[in-house]
């Protein structure tokens, strides 16, 4: 994203609550496919709008990674009638704050601003989406080739284990597969990207019927939908997005990689591949995650940082995406103990729940949360986790912008053998990634490689 | 899957035609944010409570605050503060850490404790439904904390393995280093709980420090959520009513003395692909009369992605990925800071450029430049109301500095009503770029050579361990 944060890298599946709580919402289409969500909110005189297009960094072609994000950047540049520099000028004039960011499926913007400038951010917003290429120059690629290259640095190479994402991402998936790079790409594909090469992939990707945008805040839907039809109406269509191929992938070995770094302590990474976000086995490892790391008592905090006080940290998580999704568990060791003693725990814990299912307290403990997490997500409107972009997002991946219900529900029904079945099918022992970062000349506390010869 | 379309079909004909995209559209006029009033009551042992009621969700926002924190550290405790309150969810009224985890987490709610400078806290988020039975668990642990050895020895060697840790982190080394430098290493804005601190902590000392300040007059309760006034005060009654007040002495903060003239300090980091960059000298009081100018002219200068700085060292020059200043505005004055992070190889063009801006801004400012960051200060005020935690935040800001009733209601006309000779005088007076000191952490090798062909100053090399002392030894 342009702004200092998180770059999110993975998604986790949106948590939702009991069935009374919705976000209300009507749905519009114009006749160039452009996807319109209205939501009201009165509560404050602000409004947001948000903005998806359907394209990520898992749309790149090798050598040209990064590129999306890359684009984001140049989304901030101005367009056809807007100089560079007066995107961001007329909206905070306005009394607006902005960003956008950029994940392997898609791309989002919003505008957070008072609700009587409403009108500012649809003409800004549509005259990127049908001009931008009008107001780009090499030049303009070149400014922000170079910050998105810092960003990298901050975020990869001036960053304690900075680099484990790409290291872990190359070994996980094969060769060419949309989710094998990080978001922000190589520094070498980042210096390889021509002025052409960002004109055309505007031209396929940024159309209006590849996008979705939803409006939520202090807004009279009827009036709001004028407007966006005043702005947007005019842009036209462009040619139907060429396919992803997802490549069904299995990772049918357990790679064991090393990474030295200018680090005081080695840390473990164990990445599996897992269904993609919303089918089977998504949900079931959500929760696992949540029973392994969640909290004092999970399975895997209590035992190595609470009671054996082996690991300063430890977290599970389910990262969920389009094409599939990544299972993963770090830990990092306290001073004087190897990654192999913290491999050989969690590996136990996780033995633990193939064998035997957990109780049903921790799974209705996880399930109590997430309906309280969906409550919270109900109070702002705007930014990176608001209800307009909650929208956007299960719309974009369930095709209902209000499927939090659904989404409950795969929670609400399950049982704890359900849990034990997917650590049982989704996470094996000889389909995975393990890497070590270890401090420099230490790479005795890494797990080590199998001896057995191949 | 159903949708429902709008029957605006009609219309579309008649729109898609072409605006006309000469110029923005223009906006009416901005609406006014109509807040719930903030109800201020005491509960019968004098506690008192500061309510704002919110009905939209069916959540509630619960805030105890100590009027103590880490400036209340003696000399030798650096650190008490903090792992005091860090504690009291590790055990109390009989149960054990673990035993309360569970039954907050199975709520779905969450309790926080942490210790700031002046004050600390104890915040409740909860779903509505599930309020009495967190309330309660709140109690125990403001009330009734145990303090168990071996839960504080645990978080003693946690905390060690995060000194640690530090010496990894090149952004958290330039933040400690530079309030040490500015501030010196005696003052409370400026100490740090070092290896020995640490280790010295004892269950004893937590309970003192607990006594003396955990009493009635000393807090206040900040509430905000879906609950009315006649509800919240019988919970809380219930909850607190019976904590006893204390006699309170509290040590004065001096106020620190400023930056004279500008000295260079470079922390080494070999290898590193950025240098982390921050610039300052003492700032200004939250109570200042010059507040609202100050928050406008650092709007400008390094608190927006218009700012000064950031267009400047990342727009224009693509050396970082984002630059920024702040005044950490607290009861006696604390730091301005201007930073950012910079590529290796440019970390004396940048600080070139820093030092432009910081000059720059002390020059009378376009009406463009101050209508943006007035406008930008004032219009997006009502976002600070959205979420309960967040409208807690701002009643806490408000019971803090014994702010007037009516400043929220205030506020965007305050603002707007600005000059730009009181934005000016503000710059002048408080960004004076000879009495600054400059931190850089980063690669000595790279970088050296080109800082002293600035003539910035005198530069002092300093080591990472002169910062954070050595890497404590955490095998016992």
């Amino acid at each position: 994203m342009r702004r200092i944060a998180v770059m999110f890298i993975v998604l986790c599946s949106v948590i939702s609550a009991q069935s009374q709580i919705k976000i209300p919402y009507t749905r519009h289409v114009l006749p160039n496919g452009l996807n319109v969500l209205l939501h009201e909110d009165h509560s404050t005189p602000t409004v947001t709008v948000n903005t998806w297009y359907h394209v990520g960094s898992g749309y790149e072609k090798p050598g040209r990674t990064g590129f999306a994000h890359l684009f984001e950047h140049l989304m901030f540049m101005g367009s056809g009638h807007v100089a560079e520099g007066q995107f961001d000028k007329l909206l905070e004039a306005a009394g607006a704050n902005n960003n956008g960011s950029t994940t392997e499926d898609r791309t989002n913007y919003y505008e957070d601003l008072p609700s009587n400038a409403l009108e500012l951010a649809l003409y800004l917003d549509s005259d990127r989406m049908g001009f931008l290429a009008d107001a780009m120059t090499p030049q303009s690629v070149d400014a922000q080739r170079a910050v998105v290259k810092n960003e990298r640095r901050q975020s990869y190479e001036n960053r304690p284990y900075g680099l484990a994402d790409e290291i872990i991402l190359k070994n996980l998936y094969p060769a060419n597969h949309p989710y094998s790079w990080p978001v922000i790409g190589s520094m070498a594909d980042l210096s390889a990207a021509t002025y052409e090469d960002v004109v055309e992939f505007f031209r396929t990707y940024y159309t209006p019927n590849n996008a979705s945008i939803a409006i939520a805040g202090d807004i009279n839907p009827d009036e709001t939908l004028k407007l966006v039809e005043k702005w947007f109406g005019a842009i036209p269509a462009g040619k139907p997005v060429p396919p992803q191929n997802p490549v069904a992938v299995k990772l049918n070995e357990e790679k064991i990689l090393l990474l030295e770094d200018r680090v005081q302590l080695p840390r473990l990474y164990m990445t599996w591949i897992t269904p993609r976000k919303f089918a089977p086995g998504d949900a079931e490892l959500d929760v696992l995650a949540n029973i392994l790391s969640g909290g004092k008592n999970s399975r895997l905090y209590q035992k190595l940082v609470y009671e054996l006080q082996i690991a300063q940290d430890v977290r599970a998580s389910q990262g969920s995406s389009r094409l599939s999704s990544q299972f993963q568990v770090v830990a990092t060791a306290r001073s004087g103990h190897t990654l192999s003693e913290l491999k050989k725990i969690i590996q136990e814990e996780i033995d633990k729940i193939k064998n035997e299912a957990p109780k049903q307290r921790e799974l209705q403990r996880t399930v109590n949360q997430y309906e309280a997490a969906f409550l919270n997500g109900l109070e702002k409107p705007g930014g990176f986790g608001g209800k307009a972009n909650q929208l956007n997002e299960y719309f974009y991946y369930a095709g209902n912008p209000d499927y939090a219900n659904e989404d409950l529900s795969r929670y609400k029904s399950l049982s704890v053998e359900d849990i034990r079945t997917a650590a049982q099918t989704y996470l094996p022992d000889n389909g995975r990634v393990v890497l070590s970062i270890v401090p420099m000349g230490k790479t005795e506390l890494a797990v080590q490689p199998k001896t057995e010869g191949k | 899957m159903t949708f429902l379309f709008a029957v605006s079909a009609f219309c579309f004909s008649v729109y898609a035609q072409n605006p006309d995209r000469t110029k923005p559209p223009l906006l009416p006029a901005p609406k006014k944010l109509n807040l719930p009033g903030v109800q201020q009551f005491s509960l019968s042992n004098g506690l008192k409570v500061f309510l704002m009621e919110k009905h939209e969700v069916p959540l509630m926002q619960l805030n105890l605050v100590v009027k103590t924190g880490s400036v209340e550290d003696p000399d030798d405790k650096v650190g008490l503060a903090n792992l005091t309150l860090d504690m009291l969810d590790e055990g109390a009224a009989g149960k054990t850490s673990l035993q309360i985890a569970d039954e907050i987490d199975f709520l779905g709610a969450r309790i926080s404790t942490g210790a700031g400078v002046h004050s600390s806290g104890i915040s409740l988020h909860t779903p509505l439904s599930k309020f009495d039975d967190a309330l309660r668990i709140m109690s125990e642990i403001v009330l009734k904390p145990d303090f168990p050895q071996k839960e504080l020895d645990r978080k003693k060697k946690d905390r060690l393995t995060s000194l640690m840790q530090m010496h990894d982190q090149p952004t958290a080394i330039a933040g400690i280093a530079f309030n040490q430098l500015l501030f010196g290493k005696a003052h409370p804005y400026g100490r740090m709980s070092d290896e020995n601190a640490i280790k010295n902590f004892n269950a004893g000392m937590l309970k003192d420090f607990y006594k003396k300040y955990f009493v009635s007059n000393n807090s206040y309760l900040i509430a905000v959520g879906d609950i009315s006034k006649n509800d919240l005060i019988k919970k809380l009654e219930s909850a607190f009513g019976k904590w006893k007040k204390g006699d309170i002495k509290r040590n004065n903060v001096k106020e620190p003395a400023q930056v004279s003239s500008r000295v260079v300090y470079l922390i080494d980091k070999p290898g590193a692909a950025q240098s982390v960059i921050n610039i300052g000298r003492i700032g200004a009081s939250r109570l200042t009369a010059d507040y609202d100018p100050i928050v406008v002219m650092n709007t400008l200068l390094g608190g927006s992605f218009t700012s000064r700085l950031n267009q400047n060292l990342r727009e224009q020059h693509g050396y970082t990925y984002g630059a920024s200043s702040r005044f950490a505005f607290r009861h006696v004055p604390g730091s301005f800071v201007a930073a950012s992070s910079v590529q290796t190889e440019v970390t004396d063009k940048a600080l070139v450029e820093f030092f432009k801006e910081l000059n720059g801004i002390r020059e009378p400012l376009t009406d463009e430049d101050l209508n943006r960051a007035k406008n930008l200060v004032a219009l997006s005020y009502p976002d600070n109301f959205q979420s309960v935690a967040e409208i807690a935040s701002q009643l806490e800001e408000m019971a803090e500095y014994n702010l007037p009733e009516n400043y929220f209601g205030n506020y965007v006309s305050k603002v707007l009503s600005l000059n730009g000779k009181e934005v000016n005088a503000a710059a002048k007076k408080y960004i004076v770029p000879e009495q600054m000191i400059v931190v850089v952490v980063g690669d000595r090798s790279k970088a050296e050579d080109g800082i002293k062909k600035l003539n910035l100053g005198e530069i002092k090399i300093l080591s990472i361990t002169d910062v954070l002392g050595k890497v404590p030894n955490t095998e016992n």
